[in-house]
């Protein structure tokens, strides 16, 4: 085992200052790709919170959640582009807004 | 200050200021390299933890499937510069205020929690042998609904891209 000489504390506050970045990114853009992209940036995000808790801990289950996120991100985004190639066939456009009707 | 906190501090820039221009660009391919920026230096970051094998992950997984995912879908939409100038009025400069101020003080009472604590811990970086132990020792079955949710997610890409092609298909003929 290797010491980090990486105060935690500080790694806590990048990863909160990622995922506030994220969320202003999803409340703002109204582009559906931009929005993918933010949520990437948050899940990311946590991910490097969960990192810098297993290290703090020296526990591996950081990493397995980490890697756990990582699967959910890669599903989150083949259908969310999935549904940005729908969208953008129904509307000729990537207003999220165009979206807001459930009939379609 | 040691050289890995000068290599933190600087690799926490570096990935704060990307963000921030992946978030205010009008161009979705420009916001995509800078995403990839901080997504790299992120992954420096988790070097610099001790976590090698999840940095390798980072600029595989994320940095390089995830986001050439990204930048394929955004070549097969085809999005010209009307949608730069689309992007450019929806992000008017009064749109950022409200959001902002909200996730500021969100941020702030996040910093409040993490810095009031005044101890600076040290950590310990967790080899990936362990990792891997633990992975398919006791998470085995969160390995397995991983799996599931990956087969999921493949069916549901499958369904919703094919019906885009065929018409795509009809389109072109």
């Amino acid at each position: 085992m290797t010491a980090v000489s990486v105060p935690i504390e500080h790694v806590l506050v990048l990863a909160a200052a990622l995922f506030t970045i994220g969320l202003v990114g999803v409340l703002v853009r109204r582009n559906v790709i931009f929005l993918l992209m933010s949520l990437e940036i948050m899940m990311n995000a946590c991910g490097l919170a969960f990192i810098a808790a297993g290290a703090r801990w020296a526990e591996a289950d950081g990493q397995i959640m980490y890697m756990l996120i990582l699967a959910l991100a890669a599903a989150e985004v083949a259908v969310g582009l999935g549904l940005v190639l729908q969208l953008q066939r129904r509307f000729d456009n990537l207003d999220i807004d165009a979206a807001s009707e459930l009939a379609g | 200050m040691s050289l890995e906190l000068a290599l933190f501090y600087l690799a926490a820039l570096v990935s704060l200021s990307a963000t921030v221009l992946t978030v205010t660009r009008t161009n979705a391919s420009h916001a995509l390299i800078y995403l990839i920026i901080s997504l790299l230096a992120v992954a420096l970051i988790f070097f610099l933890l001790g976590a090698p094998f999840a940095a390798a992950l980072e600029i595989v997984i994320y940095a390089g499937a995830i986001m050439v995912l990204f930048l394929f879908v955004v070549m097969m939409l085809n999005l010209g510069r009307e949608t730069v100038a689309q992007e450019r009025r929806w992000l008017a400069p009064k749109m950022w205020i409200g959001p902002g101020i909200l996730a500021a003080v969100l941020l702030l009472e996040l910093l409040y929690l993490i810095v009031g604590t005044e101890v600076v811990t040290p950590g310990q970086g967790v080899s990936p042998k362990e990792v891997g132990i633990e992975l398919f020792g006791p998470y085995l079955l969160a390995v397995e609904l991983a799996s599931i949710l990956l087969l999921a997610a493949l069916v549901g890409a499958f369904h919703l891209g094919r019906r885009y092609m065929r018409a795509r298909r009809e389109e072109i003929e």
